[in-house]
């Protein structure tokens, strides 16, 4: 039996060809020196740094200063805290955003409105509110005893970091999962249903497979933040908990660049690893983005 | 009934704990005491004085110009860049992708510093243009990213049709092209001015001594106590964007007519 | 006639937010039946299907299937499959995981499993395609995987929603003979739902054509076509001419003021009607020997005969015919009394509802 072959057509294939694709490529040429001169150049100005002294000698040293056991706890620690908010935010956010699915608003930009809307309070402030809540005397304390119940001692512990951290980014894992959740066509689920599948087999085989990419971006999106931050832990950890960012920080306040540069490097090497973990899941990589 | 009550109950708890910090910053805007901690009677003269305090009020100047500037800037930039990815063959297309996924996927800490290098190294004093080169590179990709998929969106023959019924190319792209993508274009500046409004940490290494942004302002502020001036115009700008949004909304809302036959 | 009812829909009434999609409607499907729902968009035959397929409960009646009522049974629980509109492939997963997927629900073993896939996919000329991704498949090859991957769990019933919309002309006719033979060769129930006429009148059994929420009329493709009960019917199943006439008494029918002979009785004298004559039952003869007499106002080749428009009695008439009359010629029209269908009017625009013959 003869069959079509799937129809090309070629414009679509190719993207949209304007008054004529050459004269369209200069308008390529401010993004492209941009993005060269304020993203290539200067991370190969952290390369550089890192890898030379301050005689502009090579050197390992940079590097092998995550050797050092404060640096290497930094590390360890934030690794530790960003993948367990990650795991909270995932857990929040996946019923959530089901949810959300099911109730079916007739636009969904509202549900979008209603979870980025706290972003627009400055993030330092937000942070800062949950230091009311978490003190010793905050609100939260306040409550509890006069529910009778035991008093939490959480600010400045790590507790505090993971719960500031959950806060911060848990829209970022919302978002994403919600919008690929809505994007899923509901005949495939009806289909699945047709042959047999309860709804907990549908959620196994289908729509969690389905929601995939929509996790990861999340995943990365919760974690890479969180890996990173300093603002987080020192405003809700004190001043004994430091995490990988706050080193960095302080190695550049205290003006040790290329120390500082190194350690940027290492950071960056993890984040690229993990990413690169995720990314083995993530079929769609064409620009996979929340919005 | 019980599971409908449990969902909503769910979507109660989370908003709960997106908004509480919220009230509370909006309770302390209205606070008597200076102090954080308890509660000193209602007053409005924090809003008073806000507009009295030039500390405040140049970095909330600077704030905005550098959201509205650096936004602007971004949009030009991206909104050509994504007309020239788009008429790409695949390879360099991908290619050219994955440079604009950098910042959004890089630590900002590490953006913020490989800047800062790159702009002390050229002899480039830090200051506001520093700061504005950096949030106009952070917020490239994200008008981009909005941009694209509405010109993945559009079908090529409406631009032919165009020039058919005797349209210029200038004024076929003019009329035809450009008010189709143009709600792209819209929501990738208004995301970039957010996210240059909120940023922090890209700030913060590339800024230099002289200026500060309401976010540096605040950092700097953490450990002696913020001044309550600072909840107070929070809470302008939060209202302000919130009715912003639901007029917007309002709008949009109308032209939503339900999908179901 | 055998009446052993496979799908029995009792009374069902739908609404969706205020609107009417169904409206009492009754309808029964017997076993190895070839049913078509036919109709515009809108008229409720998707919903209708969904109803049966359990993706839709009914505000109002019943869903019977083997004698048992399954109104309120899941999709999971009921032993129908469905052949969706897009296809609705698993794109996360092979074509051989696509089909096995009701199979490994129910626990099969591999080895049945994998002998299921390799005679679904030869039913459906597919052949070797177990590894390929449904994404890299052509529209024609998503629909037959969509099959194949409903009739391994050996439904007793299957559904298909215009499961050939999205199709091309050439496709959707070898596709058409494609699921006559898979029907014959499977020996199981058919519900298709469709707004092509000319694919409906190949495949059924029966078709029932609906609008707006009722049934029009039930039958085999010959009687919908030959007998259409009313305008609506007539209009929809292909080209017609439908005119306003009066029986003047019992088998003799005055249209445009010249009487013809008809073979219908029983609707009374002097009674309005409307009676329906299709394009190619009109026979163009001389002046002299028509029962009424036109002039030929335009004339299309249409490749198997010509399509021409006769202003006679004061209307045009559509006329298909193997012979050429040129423009301008004077003709006489001529209809066979068995050609002319007699339809009641209907008492009201809004009782289009036809009571089905049975």
């Amino acid at each position: 039996m003869n069959d079509t072959k799937p129809k090309h057509n070629p414009l679509l294939e190719r993207g949209l060809m304007l008054p004529n694709a050459n004269r369209m490529k200069l308008f390529s040429f401010p993004y492209i020196l941009w993005m060269a001169g304020f993203i290539i150049i200067p991370l190969i100005m952290i390369l550089f740094y890192g890898m030379t002294t301050s005689e502009n000698r090579f050197t390992f040293a940079n590097l092998a200063m995550i050797a050092e056991p404060i640096n290497y706890k930094a590390l360890a620690l934030a690794l530790l805290l960003s993948i367990i908010s990650t795991v909270i935010c995932l857990i929040l956010a996946y019923p959530l955003s089901i949810i959300l699915n099911n109730i079916k608003m007739k636009s969904n930009s509202l549900i979008i409105f209603i979870i980025i809307l706290p972003m627009w309070m400055n993030f330092l402030l937000r942070t800062i509110a949950w230091q009311n809540i978490l003190e010793r005397t905050g609100i939260l304390n306040t409550l509890l005893t006069f529910l009778h119940l035991p008093t939490l001692n959480i600010i400045n512990t790590p507790a505090a970091i993971i719960l500031g951290m959950v806060y911060n980014y848990l829209p970022f894992m919302i978002l994403p999962i919600y919008n690929v959740l809505i994007k899923i066509d509901q005949d495939v689920v009806n289909a699945a249903r047709d042959l047999g599948a309860n709804s907990l087999q549908t959620f196994i085989k289908i729509i969690f497979p389905l929601s995939l990419p929509g996790v990861i971006s999340g995943i990365t999106m919760v974690f890479v933040p969180s890996l990173t931050t300093f603002a987080i832990s020192s405003i809700l950890g004190g001043s004994k908990i430091v995490l990988m960012g706050n080193v960095i920080e302080q190695q550049f306040t205290l003006g040790n660049w290329h120390t500082g540069s190194g350690l940027s490097l290492v950071l960056m090497i993890f984040v690229l690893l993990c990413m690169a973990i995720l990314s083995k899941y993530d079929k769609e990589a064409e620009g996979s983005s929340i919005w | 009934m019980v599971k409908n009550f449990f969902k909503r109950f769910y979507i109660g708890i989370i908003l709960l704990f997106l908004y509480a910090p919220i009230i509370i910053l909006i309770i302390l805007s209205f606070n008597k005491s200076k102090s954080r901690a308890k509660w000193g009677g209602f007053t409005l003269k924090w809003y008073a004085e806000l507009f009295q305090n030039d500390d405040i009020m140049r970095a909330l100047y600077t704030t905005l110009i550098l959201a509205f500037v650096s936004a602007l800037i971004a949009t030009i930039i991206g909104t050509a860049g994504a007309f020239a990815i788009n008429a790409m063959k695949k390879t360099p297309r991908v290619i050219m992708l994955g440079i604009t996924n950098i910042p959004m996927l890089n630590a900002d800490i590490v953006t913020g510093i490989s800047l800062m290098l790159l702009f002390v190294a050229l002899r480039f004093s830090l200051g506001f243009t520093s700061v504005l080169l950096a949030h106009i590179t952070f917020n490239i990709p994200y008008v981009l990213l909005s941009v694209m998929p509405k010109l993945k969106q559009l079908n090529p023959n409406t631009f032919e049709a165009a020039q058919d019924l005797g349209a210029s190319p200038f004024y076929a792209f003019f009329k035809v092209i450009l008010p189709d993508i143009f709600p792209g274009i819209i929501s990738g500046y208004f995301l970039a001015f957010t996210m240059s409004l909120d940023d922090f940490v890209i700030t913060y290494f590339t800024k230099g001594p002289e200026i500060n942004t309401l976010s540096t302002k605040i950092y700097t502020e953490v450990r002696k106590g913020i001044k309550p001036e600072i909840y107070a115009l929070s809470t302008i700008m939060f209202t302000a964007i919130l009715l912003l949004l639901i007029i917007a909304n309002r709008k949009s809302g109308e032209k939503n007519i339900p999908l179901r036959k | 006639m055998n009446d052993n009812k496979l799908i029995n829909l009792v009374n069902i009434t739908k609404s969706y937010d205020n609107t009417v999609i169904l409206d009492d409607l009754s309808l029964y499907v017997r076993e190895n039946e070839f049913v078509t729902l036919l109709g515009p968009s809108g008229c409720g035959k998707t919903t209708t299907l969904r109803i049966i397929g359990g993706f839709e409960t009914p505000d109002k009646g019943q869903v019977v299937f083997e004698g048992k009522d399954i109104t309120k049974l899941p999709p999971n629980e009921r032993q129908l499959n469905t052949v969706f509109q897009k296809y609705a492939l698993f794109n996360h997963m092979t074509i051989a995981e696509n089909i096995a997927f009701g199979l490994k629900i129910k626990k099969k073993s591999g080895d049945y499993i994998k002998d299921k896939i390799k005679y679904a996919l030869k039913l459906v000329n597919l052949d070797g395609y177990e590894n390929r991704m449904p994404n890299s498949l052509s529209g024609g090859q998503q629909q037959r995987i969509a099959i194949a991957r409903a009739i391994v769990n050996e439904p007793k019933v299957l559904l298909l929603d215009e499961p050939l919309g999205a199709l091309d002309l050439k496709l959707r006719q070898d596709m058409q003979y494609e699921l006559i033979r898979l029907k014959n060769e499977l020996g199981i129930t058919f519900v298709y739902v469709t707004h092509d006429q000319e694919e409906a009148l190949t495949m059924s059994d029966t078709i029932v054509v609906m609008n707006q929420g009722y049934i029009q009329q039930i039958g085999t493709p010959e009687k919908i076509y030959n007998e259409p009960e009313n305008a609506f019917v007539a209009d929809f199943i292909g080209d017609s001419n439908i005119i306003a006439a009066t029986m003047v008494e019992d088998r003799l029918v005055n249209i445009l003021g010249a009487n013809f002979p008809c073979v219908d009785d029983g609707f009374g004298k002097q009674k309005p009607v409307d009676v329906v004559i299709r394009p190619e039952d009109i026979d163009l003869v001389k002046p002299s020997e028509g029962i009424l007499t036109g002039r030929v106002t335009s004339l299309i080749f249409k490749g198997v005969h010509y399509e021409m428009e006769v202003m006679a009695g004061g209307r045009e008439w559509l006329v298909h015919s193997t012979d050429l009359c040129a423009v301008g010629t004077e003709v006489g029209i001529k209809v066979d009394p068995f050609d002319i269908q007699i339809m009641n009017k209907p008492a009201s625009e809004d009782e289009q509802a036809v009571v089905p013959g049975e």
